[in-house]
C-alpha cells in the first residue's frame, strides 16, 4: 500500500516539476499556485507512503538508498514548505522540485524490499543521526536552489538583458538572505549529525572517527559551509560568491549521497 | 436610442485646441446641462482630462445630434467650429462601446497602461450619476468600462513595467534592495535629469539622502529640498562607503569615479550592494566598475534599454487587453440588442389586457345579473388564460437568438402589434 502511495507521491511530484519548468520560462502567479497545490498534495501521499513504511519496516524508513532518497526528498519539501510560508515567493518551487523530483526517481528505481537492520544499526542513535544530517543537508538543499536563482537575478542585472524572469525573481537581497538563513540553519544540523554519528561511532565501533570515505565527504561539505560563513562574517562575502558556494556544497552533498554510497566501499553503504 | 461619443485627444487635437474645449470646474456642470438640453441628447456624461475632452452621449438621432453638440461647443466654448471641426472624432454604436472601453483600459493613452485614466472615467461618471444626466444606457456602458478595465488590469500585465526612465530605476533599484525604506542615497551633480529620478526614489522610501555638488552652495539648496545632507565634492568617496544609491550627473567631461576607487570602497563597505546610475553625457563613471561583484551600473542608455523592453511588453501585454475589449465589446452589443424586444413585450402584454377588459365588458353586459363575487373568479380566470397565452411568446422574445428581429417582426404581425405607438 505504501508503494501505491509512494508511486502517486511521484506522479504528482513530477507534475510539479513539469509544471515549475514551464513557469521558469512562461508563467504567472497562476501556474505558481497550481505547483505548490500539486506540491502540497504530493507531499501529503509521501508522508502516507513513509508512515506505512515505518510501520512496515518498524524503523524509520531511512537504511536503504530507496528509503534514504525518498526520505531526503520529504524533508527537501518540508523546508520549501517553511519557505513558502515565510516569504511567498511562488516561484522558488521551480527551482527546488527538479531536485525533489530526481530524488523520487532515483528512489523508485533502487531496490525497494526491507531488510533487516544489522545489528550496528539497531541503535537509538540511527533516527536521530540520520534525521539531523537529512534535515541539514535539505536545508542546503534548498540553499543550492536558491543560490541558482541568484545567480540568474544577478546575471540579469550585470548584464542589463531584462527578461521576462527577471521581474518574477525575487531581489538579489531577499535570495542572499534566504540563502544565508538556510545556511545557518542547515550548518549546525549537519554538526550535530556529524558529532552524533561520532558518538553513535564510539558506541559501534569503539572509536569516534574511522576515516569512512562518508565520514570524510561529509567533513568537506561541514568545511564548505563553514567556510561560507565564516568569509561571510569575516570578509563580507555575499551575494554572487556566497550563491557559487552554496551551489558546491550541495554538488558535495549529492557526491557524499549517492556517489560514496555507490562508487567507494563504506562503512554507510546502504544494503 | 443610439450612443455616440465626441471628442478628441493628444492624438487628433494640440494642447491649444484640448485647452479651449476642456470642461474644467464650473464649466463641467454648466456644460453637461447644456448639453442635456440639446433636443437629440438623451442621456450624457463628460470627461475633460489634460489629454482628452469626451462627450459620452445616448441619443434618437445621430445625424442632428452631432450638428448640435458641434454648434453647442462652438457657442459654449466661445471658439469657432471651424477651428476644433477637423480634431474631432465620431463613433457611434459598436465603435462606440469599443472607444470607450479601450480608454478606460488606458490602450488610448499617451503611455498605454497608465492608471489615471480609470479614475478619471470614473469622477466623470460619479458627477454624471450624481446630476442624474445619465440613463439605463449609458449608466451601463459606463460600468462596463471601469468592470473591463479593471479585467484588463488582471488579466495583462500592461501597467506591471515602468515606462519612464526614473520609474526605471526605481524598479531595478527594488530588484537589487527589495525596499527601498532605510536605504541611503546620494546625488552626485545636480542635473535635471538626476533631480527627477532622486525625487522617485525619495518618493519609493528613500530615507537618507546626500548631496554632492560642485558647488556646494547649489548643493546645500537640493539636500535642503530632499530633507537631506549636503557633501564637499571632495569628500564624496568617503561617503559612497555608507551610499547604497547614487545617481550622478555631474557634467564633467571625464570620469569621476574609476574602478580602483570604487574596489575600495567595497572593501570598507563590506561588499554590500550599490546600485550605481549615470545619467551623465559623455558618462561620468568608469563603466568598468560594473565587473566589480555587488556593483550594478546603468547608464542612460542602458536605462533606455529598459524602458524600450517594457514598451514593447505594454505592446504585447496590450494585444491581449484587445481581445479582452472585443468580448466585452461583444457581451454588451447582446445586451443592447436584448432591450429591442422591450417595447414589443409591453405592447404584446397591452394588447392581452385590452382584449381581457373588452371580453370582460362584453359578458358583464350578457349576464348582468352576475354577482360581484362570481365576476371576481370570471376575471381571475381572464387574466390566467391571457398570462399563460402571453408567456411563450414573451420568454422567446427575452432569448438572446439571432433571429430576434425576425421574432420581433412576426409576433406585432401575429398580434396586430403596432410597435411603433410604443416605441420610445
Amino acid at each position: 500500500m505504501g508503494i501505491v502511495f509512494f508511486e502517486i507521491a511521484l506522479t504528482f511530484y513530477f507534475a510539479a516539476t513539469i509544471i515549475g519548468i514551464v513557469d521558469i520560462f512562461k508563467g504567472g502567479k497562476e501556474s505558481s499556485r497550481l505547483m505548490l497545490f500539486i506540491t502540497i498534495t504530493g507531499f501529503a501521499t509521501h508522508s502516507i507512503s513513509i508512515v506505512f513504511r515505518y510501520i512496515t519496516a518498524g524503523q524509520l524508513p531511512i537504511t536503504s538508498m530507496h528509503e534514504a532518497s525518498s526520505f531526503f526528498a520529504w524533508c527537501i519539501v518540508l523546508i520549501f514548505f517553511f519557505l513558502e510560508h515565510r516569504y511567498k515567493i511562488g516561484i522558488i518551487g521551480a527551482f527546488i522540485l527538479p531536485i525533489v523530483f530526481i530524488l523520487m526517481l532515483s528512489s523508485s528505481i533502487f531496490p525497494r524490499e526491507i531488510s533487516p537492520l544489522t545489528p550496528v544499526l539497531q541503535s537509538y542513535w540511527l533516527p536521530v543521526h540520520t534525521f539531523l544530517a537529512f534535515l541539514g543537508n535539505a536545508a542546503f538543499a534548498v540553499a543550492c536552489g536558491i543560490g541558482t536563482m541568484y545567480l540568474l537575478q544577478e546575471h540579469y542585472l550585470k548584464s542589463k538583458h531584462l527578461g521576462e524572469l527577471f521581474k518574477r525573481l525575487p531581489s538579489l537581497q531577499v535570495l542572499d538572505e534566504i540563502n544565508y538563513r538556510l545556511i545557518t540553519i542547515g550548518f549546525p544540523l549537519l554538526t550535530l549529525a556529524i558529532i552524533t554519528g561520532a558518538l553513535w561511532a564510539e558506541s559501534a565501533w569503539g572509536s569516534y572517527w574511522r576515516w569512512d570515505p562518508k565520514e570524510v565527504w561529509s567533513l568537506i561539505t561541514w568545511f564548505i559551509y563553514a567556510l561560507v560563513l565564516h568569509v561571510r562574517l569575516t570578509a563580507g562575502w555575499r551575494g554572487k560568491k556566497a550563491a557559487i558556494l552554496s551551489i558546491i556544497g550541495f554538488l558535495t552533498i549529492l557526491f557524499t549521497f549517492f556517489g560514496v554510497n555507490l562508487l567507494l566501499k563504506s562503512l554507510h553503504t546502504f544494503s | 436610442m443610439k450612443i455616440l461619443i465626441i471628442g478628441l485627444n493628444h492624438k487628433t487635437a494640440n494642447v491649444e485646441t484640448r485647452e479651449k474645449l476642456a470642461f474644467n470646474g464650473h464649466k463641467l456642470e454648466e456644460g453637461v446641462f447644456g448639453l442635456k438640453k440639446i433636443p437629440e441628447v438623451k442621456e450624457v456624461a463628460v470627461l475633460s482630462t489634460c489629454n482628452r475632452v469626451e462627450l459620452y452621449t445616448c441619443v434618437s438621432s445621430t445625424a442632428s445630434a452631432v450638428e448640435n453638440i458641434k454648434n453647442f461647443l462652438s457657442e459654449f466654448h466661445n471658439i469657432q467650429k471651424t477651428d476644433f471641426e477637423k480634431s474631432l472624432y465620431i463613433h457611434t454604436d459598436t465603435d462606440a462601446i469599443k472607444h470607450i472601453l479601450r480608454v478606460a483600459s488606458s490602450l488610448d493613452s499617451m503611455v498605454v497602461g497608465e492608471p489615471q485614466i480609470l479614475g478619471q472615467l470614473k469622477d466623470a461618471f460619479d458627477f454624471a450619476l450624481s446630476k442624474k444626466t445619465t440613463g439605463v444606457l449609458l449608466n451601463k456602458l459606463m460600468k462596463k468600462a471601469i468592470s473591463t478595465a479593471k479585467r484588463v488590469r488582471t488579466e495583462t500585465r500592461i501597467a506591471e513595467n515602468a515606462v519612464s526612465i526614473s520609474f526605471a530605476a526605481v524598479e531595478l533599484a527594488k530588484k537589487i534592495f527589495t525596499d527601498l525604506s532605510g536605504k541611503s542615497f546620494m546625488l552626485l551633480g545636480a542635473g535635471e535629469m538626476a533631480e527627477l529620478a532622486a525625487r522617485h526614489l525619495v518618493n519609493n522610501g528613500v530615507t537618507e539622502v546626500k548631496v554632492a555638488n560642485r558647488t556646494y552652495e547649489r548643493g546645500c539648496e537640493l539636500a535642503k529640498e530632499f530633507n537631506g545632507k549636503a557633501v564637499r565634492f571632495e569628500d564624496f568617496l568617503n561617503e559612497l562607503v555608507c551610499t547604497d544609491i547614487v545617481i550622478c550627473s555631474t557634467g564633467a567631461p571625464t570620469y569621476v569615479l574609476h574602478k580602483e576607487q570604487m574596489q575600495k570602497v567595497m572593501k570598507e563597505r563590506r561588499h554590500k550592494p550599490v546600485f550605481v546610475i549615470d545619467i551623465s553625457v559623455p558618462r561620468n563613471i568608469d563603466p568598468e566598475i560594473n565587473k566589480i561583484d555587488n556593483i550594478y551600473l546603468y547608464d542612460v542608455d542602458d536605462l533606455q534599454g529598459v524602458v524600450d523592453t517594457n514598451m514593447l511588453e505594454r505592446k504585447k501585454e496590450a494585444e491581449k487587453a484587445e481581445k479582452i475589449i472585443d468580448e466585452e465589446v461583444e457581451k454588451f452589443v447582446k445586451w443592447m440588442s436584448s432591450l429591442d424586444s422591450v417595447p414589443t413585450i409591453v405592447a404584446l402584454r397591452q394588447k392581452a389586457e385590452e382584449i381581457k377588459l373588452e371580453e370582460i365588458e362584453k359578458f358583464k353586459n350578457k349576464f348582468p345579473e352576475i354577482d360581484v363575487e362570481k365576476m371576481k373568479a370570471v376575471e381571475y380566470m381572464a387574466t390566467a388564460i391571457i398570462n399563460k397565452l402571453i408567456h411563450p411568446p414573451t420568454v422567446a422574445l427575452k432569448e438572446d437568438t439571432d433571429d430576434r428581429d425576425e421574432l420581433i417582426a412576426m409576433i406585432k404581425k401575429l398580434y396586430g402589434i403596432n410597435g411603433d405607438e410604443n416605441e420610445e
